[in-house]
């Protein structure tokens, strides 16, 4: 297979797991998630063939369609896209086993709409990775975000469907609004919208738009919850589990953050970021939501949305990271989402097999927990450690880079905010963890165990990776340093 | 080939002259193959015509022989050819699928003069698009607005006769003012012929009568293209049709009133009237913006499945005469193209909306509980037709919204607050197009729910290929893109 044809493959073929799912659920629910096993295993292949390719410094690039004169549907795999699309693939992976065993675990309804909805979704951000242009990357951010409206609305009842309104509206409305402005825009200054080494805008915009410009960019990819557009995500945590840990851990998310940064990187360029006045605000704005996400995370009872909060500063790190407009930074952000990924869907995995156990879904209810679920609650352990960026974690790495970009710069807001939030981190973490290992459970609760192997033996590996990230993170330093020249 | 040279006149002789066929072909099913086969042939004729007009060039007839301006003539570019897409198009999709839910609504002995009229319909409306003199288009207009007037009141809701007959009082207005205007001309110039119209109208001894005439033309057709606010017959008529009916004029009827009124008035008043041009755009820019953001507004409140999209098709309107009103290349390539877009999406919704009457009765939002489970298919049509008409990125819809936006762009310095309005008026249709869906997907299921099932095959047949063809128009539009463009090119050939 030539890179070209992978990169389509690596978008068509979850299109026709959706289809095939769609279709076996008549037959058997075996059958149906054979068919979602064997569509992300061969997506694994396919994607991971890539690497070798874009490590060589190759970048393949395929035209589909030219939609219209200077507009047209094109991918390109760059490095990091490829980190983005190796990191989905292989966790969606990861999280089928997971959702195979929640799902029959919890006797969810509806399961087939599930999983081809959930290949859907899959198709979709490997086109977000692999977009060759702005007008694909919106293109394929739009149909992320229908596909996992229906995931996000499962239950069906009348509170899940508000949320889900909710997610709709502000994803939807901040791209109309916002981020398709700015892609007119910049096709209208630059003639293009194509991501180029070095940006495509230097000399064609000056101070105050700039900033403009970078603000419905960074407003309107709503997906990177850079508060005030953040509130979709406590709203998502109605879906089931595994959707929230794939789709609003890694996918949605990181689609945000990964298109805040390419966009940073390429269309922008950080040099031409880095002198110009008006483009500085950015790092306040996400400095702000990782502090003031962190408090809220602070305050909240429900596992879910602590999670979720937790999540939205974390994505600032990425967001902060990118808007330093140094190349260590860039690699931190790009490490970042990587490491926060791993520790993050650990977590969520971690929080569906303590429901799928115990129906339990408050932080209160935890106490004790940890002598019933050994094995579940050590992923935990793992994956809040990683949040607070302990070593021998992955958030430790990311957190390094970023530091070391922050000092690059002589940037002492970023360099405050991370030990800050680091500090806030520990703060509604460890209490959760002295609680499930040291405090007695209270009397007269329900009698359980682990939750499903299947589920157990996802979050287990996920742990892994964490840990692993901290010992055998080179290769991947290796591929992302080549997202900025001039660098080190 | 000899008969190649006869396909504009056989566009409009073809449907014309089966009509009466029809109406003698009694037994069951028969009338509706024969209908269904003559739209068929007018689609074919209308492809085999835009293969001819696609490098830019115009097809000429003059019917018998006899040579303009003398003769009637007909004319087919790529304007038109985009047009006769859409119409024959649409009706012969909503053909195909019509008969089982034609069968449902109206009894079988009136069927074959149902059939007979909806055939006058099309053929009125392809000759308004071919007709290059004044008075031919008039003609053909009445033929059409008799037809349709026929077809929406032969359903079985009772309510569609006061809608029906408000339709014909305003219809008819709108027809004698547009005789007016064109008597006024005739008046000045001693010609019918729009290109002679052209080339007499800078002769007049006095230029009044024809300011008079431009006023009665352009609200005369505007009446009939249902722009803001003239518009009030629309919703009523829309909703108790029969749902065919609804299917195959809301993708054209109207558009054609509005592509009649775009011709007129680039090929003749603008080039020739001083100031014409300011006129024009003074008179279409703030009627089309209010009618997108009041009938967006509207629908967003309708509680009726089909009122609302016909509240939405008026918005729709809106766009394609905001496109027009910039007077440029770039804003009437928008608006062909939201032409041809539209009826694809609209049309797509008006089949999808006649599936799902097939089985639900009542048509209200909070009446439509369980279709998605009942109805998948349908259902997933409807979503995707929605998607495209809100102008979500991959379907048919942000095409033409995208350079829509760019042309408002171009426009000068209003431009932003004219982008403003259109990605405000985006925001209110996926508020309207997310109500129809919850309603579809989230509500407890009707009594009775149990034994609906999927619309017949046909009908969901017809109404997949549409909203695929939704998809497959935003991937790859280069075809109505290249139509649109030289139309557009054309239109402006005198102006500027």
């Amino acid at each position: 297979m030539t890179p070209e044809i992978a990169i389509l493959t690596a978008i068509i073929l979850p299109l026709i797991g959706a289809l095939v799912i769609a279709l076996a659920g008549r037959v058997g629910p075996n059958i149906r998630e054979a068919a979602t096993a064997v569509t992300s295993i061969s997506l694994i292949f396919v994607v991971w063939g890539l690497l070798p390719v874009i490590i060589d410094g190759g970048r393949p690039s395929i035209e589909v369609s030219q939609v219209m004169p200077g507009l047209s549907i094109a991918f390109t795999v760059e490095p990091l896209g490829m980190l983005f699309a190796a990191l989905a693939s292989g966790l969606w992976l990861i999280n089928s086993l997971y959702s195979v065993g929640y799902m029959r675990g919890n006797k969810e309804k509806n399961q087939t709409r599930f999983f081809a909805c959930f290949a859907l979704a899959l198709s979709a951000t490997m086109g977000i990775a692999f977009a060759g242009n702005l007008f694909t990357l919106f293109l394929f951010y739009e149909l992320l975000t229908l596909s996992t409206y229906p995931l996000v609305a499962h239950k069906g009842d009348a509170a899940t469907v508000r949320s889900a309104r909710v997610y709709l509206g502000v994803l939807i409305s901040t791209s109309i609004a916002l981020f398709l402005p700015a892609i007119i825009w910049t096709y209208s200054v630059a003639g293009t919208g194509d991501f180029t080494e070095g940006g495509i805008l230097a000399g064609k915009l000056n101070d105050p738009e700039i900033g403009l410009l970078l603000g419905l960019f960074a407003f309107g990819i709503g997906k990177a919850a850079v508060m005030p557009m953040h509130k979709w995500l406590p709203a998502a945590m109605v879906a089931p589990t595994p959707v929230s840990a794939l789709l609003h851990a890694v996918a949605v998310v990181k689609a945000g953050v990964f298109a805040i940064t390419k966009i940073i990187i390429y269309v922008f360029g950080i040099e031409f970021l880095f002198e110009a006045s008006s483009a500085q605000w950015l790092l306040y704005a996400a400095a702000f939501t990782i502090i003031a996400a962190s408090v809220v995370a602070l305050r909240q009872t429900n596992i879910k949305r602590l999670l979720a909060y937790s999540t939205i500063a974390q994505l600032s790190y990425v967001v902060m990271a990118a808007a330093i407009f140094k190349p260590l930074a860039e690699l931190g952000a790009s490490l970042h989402i990587v490491a926060h990924a791993f520790g993050k869907i650990t977590l969520f995995f971690a929080a569906g097999a303590i429901y799928v156990a115990s129906k339990k879904t408050e932080i209160a209810q935890l106490r004790g927990i940890g002598r019933r679920m050994p094995w579940t609650m050590a992923a935990f352990t793992i994956g809040a450690l990683s949040m607070i960026g302990m070593p021998p974690t992955a958030g430790f790495v990311s957190k390094w880079y970023i530091l070391a970009g922050a000092f690059e710069a002589n940037n002492f807001v970023a360099m405050f905010t991370i030990i800050g939030s680091t500090v806030l981190n520990a703060a509604y973490f460890l209490p959760i963890l002295y609680m499930v290992w040291f405090e007695q459970e209270k009397e007269g609760g329900k009698e359980h165990g682990e939750a499903p192997l299947l589920a157990v033996i996802a979050l287990c590996i996920t742990a892994l990776l964490t840990l692993g990230f901290f010992l055998f993170n080179a290769p991947v330093i290796e591929l992302e340093s080549q997202i900025v020249k001039g660098f080190g | 080939m000899d008969l190649l040279a006869h396909l504009p006149v056989l566009q409009v002789v073809v449907p014309m002259l089966s009509a009466p066929i029809i109406v003698m072909l009694q037994p069951r099913g028969l009338a509706w193959a024969g209908a269904t086969a003559t739209s068929l042939v007018s689609f074919a004729i209308a492809v085999a015509l835009t293969l001819a007009v696609l490098d830019g060039q115009a097809v000429d007839y003059a019917v018998g022989g006899w040579p303009a301006p003398f003769g009637i003539t007909l004319m087919v570019d790529a304007f038109s050819a985009l047009m006769l897409l859409v119409v024959t198009g649409a009706s012969a999709a909503a053909l195909i699928a019509a008969k089982p839910s034609i069968d449902q609504q109206i009894e079988s002995a009136r069927q074959p003069l149902f059939y007979s009229a909806w055939l006058l319909a099309l053929a009125g409306l392809v000759g308004i698009v071919v007709a290059a003199d004044a008075f031919n288009i008039f003609v053909f207009m009445e033929i059409s607005s008799l037809a349709s007037y026929i077809l929406i009141a032969g359903g079985p809701d009772r309510r569609a006769l006061p809608a029906v007959f408000k339709y014909l009082m305003m219809g008819t207005i709108g027809a004698t003012f547009y005789l007016i205007g064109v008597g006024l001309i005739y008046m000045m110039t001693g010609t019918l012929n729009l290109a002679d119209i052209d080339a007499r109208i800078g002769n007049v001894s006095d230029i009044n009568p024809l300011f008079v005439a431009a006023g009665f033309i352009t609200v005369g057709l505007a009446l009939k293209a249902a722009v803001f606010p003239l518009h009030v017959w629309v919703p009523n008529a829309y909703t108790h049709a029969p749902h065919m009916v609804t299917a195959f004029l809301a993708a054209c009827a109207t558009k054609v009133a509005l592509y009649v009124l775009l011709r007129f008035d680039y090929m003749v008043f603008q080039g020739n009237l001083i100031e014409h041009v300011v006129q024009f755009s003074m008179f279409a820019m703030p009627l089309a913006i209010l009618g997108i953001l009041v009938a967006s507004a509207v629908a967003m409140f309708e509680g009726h499945l089909k009122r609302l999209l016909a509240s939405s098709s008026i918005a729709q309107i809106g766009y394609i005469l905001l496109g027009a009103s910039f007077v440029s290349v770039a804003g009437l390539s928008s608006s062909a193209m939201h032409l041809f877009n539209h009826a694809l999406a609209k049309g797509g919704l008006f089949l999808g909306v006649a599936c799902i009457a097939y089985h639900y009765r009542d048509l209200r939002l909070s009446q439509l509980g369980g279709a998605s489970t009942r109805m998948p298919w349908t259902c997933a049509a409807i979503v995707v037709c929605g998607l495209s008409l809100i102008g979500v990125p991959g379907t048919a819809g942000f095409i033409s919204k995208w350079l829509l936006i760019n042309a408002a762009l171009q426009s000068g310095s209003w431009g932003w607050l004219l982008v403003a309005i259109i990605l405000a008026s985006s925001l209110m249709a996926v508020v309207y197009i997310w109500r129809i869906i919850e309603a579809l997907y989230f509500q407890e299921p009707i009594a009775g729910e149990a034994k609906i099932s999927e619309a017949p095959i046909q009908l969901l047949l017809v109404t997949g290929i549409v909203a695929i063809l939704n998809i497959y128009f935003g991937l790859f539009p280069q075809v109505p893109l290249a139509l649109a463009d030289s139309a557009a090119v054309l239109l402006l050939e005198g102006v500027l």
